[in-house]
């Protein structure tokens, strides 16, 4: 793979990344007075961020089981809002552990 | 005469009164400042009619932490598989520099290693990004009107998942130099983890990176549950969504569908679908925006 091909592909990459989030911050600069469409963008950031989030959780780790028991840590201490980054290194530090027992029984 | 402030608030220890009628900045020290109302701002006990808290650098920088940190792990991760895969180790870096996005960028591993044609690469990466075009258009709805276009595109470049999703949950409007503070530090965040996965990409247990995959997904979750708590309809559209991707992704056909518009699907019907029911009360800002356009 010689170095041009790379960098072109960096670029194109680039490109087909920042225009999206760049086309509509860029053209579209009016408050939306429409009841039903402000009312959609408001809803529409949960619903993208959830089906980011599930089912893709269950896969990210190395077995479901540790990825089940790092989805309910961050969702009890989200329910309790816990910051970020207290959510983010519990839930880490759960599918850790888990990983370890697993690991340990030979069930990994 | 003056007609609207901005105070600017460094608290508890400096303010920045920024009149807009006058082009004046003023600095009061070791001030506190609290808002009073809509539209009053009180500051050491005098009243400021017609003025307004905004979101200040610093509150961004304070906000990006978090990001940040998550974001050195998984950056950390994309740096160290892209070296195991045998990329040249400036590559993660510049796609790093250049890209700032998670998933086309782990995407993007794969494309250069089997030497993808262009169009593919275009067409790979538009499908995983296409929901920024939802984020973004959200965005503006949020972003405060005195923000150029130039301005905009600036802050595009920054507008990741997690950005947007810490920014939109802000009762005042974004100022530029919030959604500065908060790119800045999580920018800094991702190309350091970038750095230090390609410098020490042998150096990590297996153990600890397997744990770390979970740290974004996490982060969602902290974005989404409290807001969800709070609102009902809000939990019917993550709900919703959630029982859509698990369809798209397990029934045989449907899982065809690719992950960048599965997210689109999921989005626009749960929030098409909520708006219907629950349409939310809009507040007329109309007579605050003209003031600032003065």
């Amino acid at each position: 793979m010689s170095t041009a091909r790379i960098l072109l592909i960096i670029f194109v990459m680039m490109l087909c990344t920042y225009l999206p989030r760049a086309l509509p911050l860029a053209l579209f600069r009016k408050k939306i007075k429409n009841r039903y469409i402000s009312s959609l963008l408001c809803y529409l950031p949960y619903g993208i961020l959830a089906a980011m989030v599930f089912p893709a959780i269950f896969s990210s780790t190395a077995a479901l089981v540790s990825a089940i028991a790092g989805t309910l840590v961050a969702l009890i201490l989200a329910w309790r809002r816990k910051g970020l980054l207290v959510v983010s290194v519990s839930a880490c530090a759960a599918v850790f552990i888990v990983e370890r027992i697993l690991d340990f029984a030979h069930l990994l | 005469m003056i007609t609207w402030f901005q105070a600017i608030a460094y608290r508890p220890v400096n303010v920045y009164i920024h009149c807009n009628a006058r082009g004046h900045r003023l600095k009061v020290p070791r001030a506190v400042i609290r808002p009073s109302g809509e539209n009053r701002v009180i500051i050491n006990e005098h009243i400021f009619p017609e003025a307004a808290i905004m979101l200040s650098f610093r509150k961004g920088l304070k906000d990006g932490v978090p990001i940040a940190l998550g974001y050195i792990s998984v950056a950390f991760a994309f740096g160290m598989l892209a070296v195991e895969k045998g990329l040249p180790l400036w590559s993660p870096v510049l796609l790093s520099v250049t890209n700032f996005t998670g998933t086309g960028q782990f995407a993007g591993i794969d494309l250069i290693r089997s030497g993808a044609g262009l169009w593919e690469v275009c067409f790979t990466l538009l499908i995983i990004n296409i929901r920024y075009i939802l984020l973004s258009l959200s965005l503006t709805q949020k972003l405060s009107p005195d923000i150029s276009v130039g301005q905009r595109l600036l802050i595009a470049f920054g507008n990741t998942d997690e950005v947007f999703g810490i920014s939109i949950q802000k009762t005042e409007p974004l100022t530029m130099r919030y959604m500065m503070g908060i790119i800045l530090c999580s920018y800094t965040g991702w190309n350091a983890g970038t750095v230090l996965g390609v410098l020490m990409s042998a150096a990590l247990p297996v153990m600890v990176r397997t744990a770390l995959g979970i740290a974004l997904y996490a982060m969602f979750i902290a974005i989404i549950v409290p807001p969800a708590r709070d609102s009902k309809p809000i939990t019917k559209v993550i709900l919703l969504s959630v029982l859509i991707s698990c369809l798209l992704t397990f029934v045989p056909i449907l899982s065809k569908i690719g992950g960048g518009w599965r997210i689109i699907i999921c989005g626009v019907i749960s929030a098409a679908l909520a708006a219907a029911v629950f349409p939310l009360d809009i507040k007329d800002d109309t007579a605050e925006s003209k003031e600032a356009a003065k």
